[in-house]
């Protein structure tokens, strides 16, 4: 159980206390609601982007780093398709200073036109980076584009294009800010060797007066369910000839979450799974498999992807896949193989909790979900799970209608 | 409200460098076979990690990538035990057992909940002692490593990273050389049993474990470990190889023609952990290109734009070390990149630095190490660093002395005796 205690102020904020006294520091953790999934489709990767512009200095603070770093914090964001989340870790004592830093750039930026031409240039060498100097880097670009036809989801949050990221304006980021970036949209969890009283007015102090902003309310049209099989194939100078698939699953609090994550460890979880020993050891058909998802808010996706082993050819490969899948829907699993899964989950939960970091990013996504109380319940909400949820919910997922596969081809090598 | 907050003013704060720093307390502990353990009980999560350290890495090899595939394939079957057998009991107890292979130490790494310990320990043993290396099993290793190699090199920072190594250290020096296809085609069972033999099974060991310790685990270590005819660690063995760097200092790749970005690696040979300036040179790191405030991030990164991110580090040797700064930069901007590197190499040599950014930096350094002594698997980490160095706790507390007294003169004389361009490899791989 993690202990908390939350309270909103009156500008809307809301905000999360976690003590732990085990640590000499603290973790200041601010989440926005708001990722890739709420950008225009012509100005993709906008979120991303303004993640980064967020350490050019605000209001009154001209430069971000210089005074956390003689506080001995570090600090460090991510952006995803469903989020913005901003973390700060530092000496307890000093844990006023992220609370000053992070109120000033939620107040208001500074705007600097010198930081948004930098920061261009920045992410779009790391869209080069990640995605364009990568074998393989341009699978999910293509992969979503497939498996989503309404839903934003089918973007990545580096964006669809590097010039989306080239064309954004000034003016665009403030408006972005503006629309965001304010308490009401807001998520603060302060965690680590704190006492929750001083903490509150400190909070108090430095969040108090920042207007509330308007809340941002998105109008995201569901995904319509899948109703035909989807293929693509791809040809490019890759080494190897590589599968993909995704069959679409359920949002975040949905039941039918728990039950894919656990499907995905049966699949591809550990040297036993079920994909690794049949066709890596067995058939030795993939030289790699894996099974996963992204642990999406919204509607995700549950992925297969593996690299063939020279010489075999797709469809014996997809075949093998796809004869593993219909033996799961046919037969479910053992009692033992539910029992492995759920070790697994324990064990990788307890290993989440350990660090007052991991502790304080889950309190703030479990709030945005709806109750940082979800925080704690997540464990028993995978321990109930049985095994016919998972024979029922691979039988309703792993439905050729609901597939998206693609085939990723070397070109001009691959002899058999 | 009433009073407005004043923003500009940033609130006061306590100094990391008027902190007391202190390492948690490894104990140590010898199995009747005399290999030693290092235990550090800490933590409130049921978890732990057990890292037992072989000297069985490249360096100890007569083939070349026979130290890796006898590492990898430890867990790959037993007399008593298939592959899968050994997955599922480790994954059945929702454990994870990683292998890892480097230059000197090859490691075996298990993280448990405690409660499961005693059914994993077995398995343990048994690897260490037992491991049979099923003929198929290493064909099916020969085969996806060279699949993983492939996909590898088509990637610039990979063939970046490895060719880096072999010129300044030589491609026949541990540190320095690497795989190739012919090598893995080459392989053979034959050659992983020896290998086995001599450096696992009767090798030299040490263990480290951290977290919440089960009481019963050093009783539970020596049941299934120290009755094993393992050898505990020659302290008085030298780790040092002939060096025998590349001729050319400069050299470009062009691995892929399309290539958007260049793999840019700029090193040096550097003296290890023992002499005397290793530890001042951390601090110049620190401010060259060790973190997000650091010279090469402000200049290359954020105010010129030509790369994601730019670091520069000691590398972690125990014989020996180097200076290695890496960055993937714009391809039009390689260049320049290159030339802002050695341009900041030389502001630090003719310009000692400010005290207030050598206060910036004493400060996150501390407040890195306060906010890394939290964890147990990080404190375990730094005594494994200390043991496997030959050092003990006042090397730690010394580091921590450097940091705080260090001065900008000093800094700036060892810029001036190792931030040469000259003494530089450089490399650029597109």
């Amino acid at each position: 159980m993690i202990q908390f205690e939350k309270f909103t102020l009156p500008n809307g904020l809301r905000v999360i206390i976690h003590e732990d006294h085990s640590t000499p520091m603290a973790v200041v953790n601010v989440l926005y609601d708001v990722g890739a999934k709420d950008e225009d489709p012509n100005r993709t990767g906008f979120a991303h982007l303004f993640e980064h512009l967020m350490f050019g200095g605000s209001i009154h603070i001209p430069d971000f780093e210089t005074p956390l770093q003689m506080a001995g914090g570090e600090n460090n964001a991510y952006t995803t398709n469903d989020l913005t989340n901003y973390y700060i870790q530092l000496p307890a004592e000093n844990l006023e200073t992220g609370l000053w830093l992070e109120s000033d750039r939620m107040l208001s930026l500074a705007f600097s036109e010198k930081s948004l031409e930098v920061q261009r240039k920045v992410v779009m060498e790391e869209f080069k980076e990640h995605y364009i100097n990568k074998p393989y880097g341009d699978v999910w670009f293509k992969m979503r584009e497939m498996a989503y036809k309404v839903h934003p989801y089918r973007w990545q949050t580096i964006g669809k294009e590097l010039s989306h990221i080239e064309h954004a304006q000034l003016s665009d980021v403030k408006n972005f800010f503006f629309k965001h970036y304010n308490p009401v949209n807001a998520i603060l969890v302060i965690g680590g060797h704190v006492h929750t009283s001083t903490v509150m007015q400190q909070v108090e102090k430095w969040f108090g007066d920042i207007p509330a902003g308007t809340k941002y309310n998105r109008s995201i049209p569901a995904e319509p369910p899948q109703q035909e099989e989807r293929r693509m194939e791809v040809r490019a100078n890759v080494p190897l000839d590589a599968l993909y698939k995704c069959w679409h699953m359920d949002n975040r609090l949905h039941h039918g979450y728990y039950v894919a994550d656990l499907i995905t460890e049966v699949l591809g979880g550990g040297g036993s799974s079920r994909l690794y020993q049949a066709l890596v050891k067995e058939k030795q058909l993939f030289s790699n498999i894996e099974c996963y998802h992204f642990g999406s808010v919204d509607s995700g996706l549950l992925t297969i992807e593996g690299k063939l082993v020279k010489g075999v050819k797709m469809e014996d490969a997809e075949k093998a896949v796809n004869d593993e899948l219909e033996k799961l829907k046919q037969e479910g699993i053992s009692e033992k193989e539910l029992e492995k899964t759920k070790n697994r989950t324990e064990a990788t939960l307890a290993f989440e909790d350990m660090s007052v970091m991991t502790r304080a990013n889950n309190l703030a996504f479990y709030e945005l979900l709806g109750d940082a109380a979800l925080f704690n319940q997540d464990r028993e909400k995978y321990f109930s799970v049985t095994r016919d949820d998972i024979l029922n919910y691979s039988r309703k997922i792993f439905d050729v209608k609901n597939s998206n596969t693609l085939c990723y081809f070397a070109e001009n090598g691959s002899l058999n | 409200m009433d009073v407005l907050v004043d923003r500009k003013t940033a609130p006061s704060i306590k100094l990391p460098v008027d902190f007391t720093i202190e390492l948690p307390v490894a104990r140590q502990h010898t199995l009747s076979n005399g290999v030693e353990v290092y235990t550090l009980d800490m933590g409130t999560e049921d978890v732990l990690m057990l890292n037992i350290v072989f000297f069985a890495g490249n360096a100890f090899e007569n083939k070349k990538a026979v130290a890796a595939a006898t590492n990898y394939l430890l867990k790959n079957g037993t007399s008593k035990r298939s592959a899968f057998d050994i997955s599922e009991q480790i994954d059945y107890y929702g454990a994870h057992l990683n292998r890892n292979c480097y230059s000197e130490t090859a490691e075996l790494t298990l993280h448990c909940l405690g409660k499961h310990l005693d059914h994993l320990l077995p398995v343990i043993g048994e690897i260490i002692s037992d491991s049979v290396f099923p003929a198929d099993e290493v064909e099916i290793y020969k085969q996806n490593a060279s699949q993983r190699l492939k996909v590898n090199l088509a990637k610039s920072e990979f063939v970046a990273n490895r060719l880096i190594d072999a010129h300044v250290y030589g491609e026949q020096h541990p540190y320095g050389k690497y795989n190739n296809l012919e090598d893995y085609a080459a392989l053979q069972r034959e050659d992983l049993l020896p290998f086995y033999k001599e450096h696992y099974q009767q090798g030299e060991c040490v263990i480290f474990v951290s977290g919440k310790l089960p009481y019963t685990l050093i009783s539970l270590l020596d049941k299934y470990v120290g009755s094993l005819p393992l050898r505990p660690r020659n302290k008085a063995r030298v780790l040092q190889w002939p060096l025998q760097p590349a001729a050319e200092k400069k050299t470009e790749i062009i691995n892929d023609p399309d290539g958007v970005q260049a793999a840019i690696r700029v090193a040096r040979h550097f003296p290890n952990r023992h002499h005397p300036d290793f530890q001042k040179v951390m601090v110049l790191n620190t401010v060259f290109g060790g973190f997000f405030g650091s010279r090469l991030m402000a200049n290359i990164r954020e105010d010129k734009g030509y790369t994601y991110g730019i670091h520069s580090y000691l590398l972690n040797y125990i014989g020996d070390s180097g200076w290695m700064i890496s960055t993937e930069a714009g391809r039009d901007v390689s260049k320049a990149t290159l030339k802002e590197i050695y341009h900041e190499m030389q502001r630090l040599r003719n310009k000692p630095v400010t005290e207030e950014e050598l206060m910036m930096t004493r400060n996150f350094m501390l407040g890195s190490i306060l906010g890394d002594l939290d964890g147990p698997f990080h404190v375990i980490g730094r005594w494994k660093n200390l043991v496997l160095n030959n050092l003990d706790e006042s090397y730690f507390y010394r580091g921590i002395h450097i940091i705080k007294t260090v001065t900008a003169k000093e800094l700036q004389e060892l810029a001036n005796k190792y931030l040469q361009e000259e003494a530089f490899y450089e490399l650029t791989v597109i």
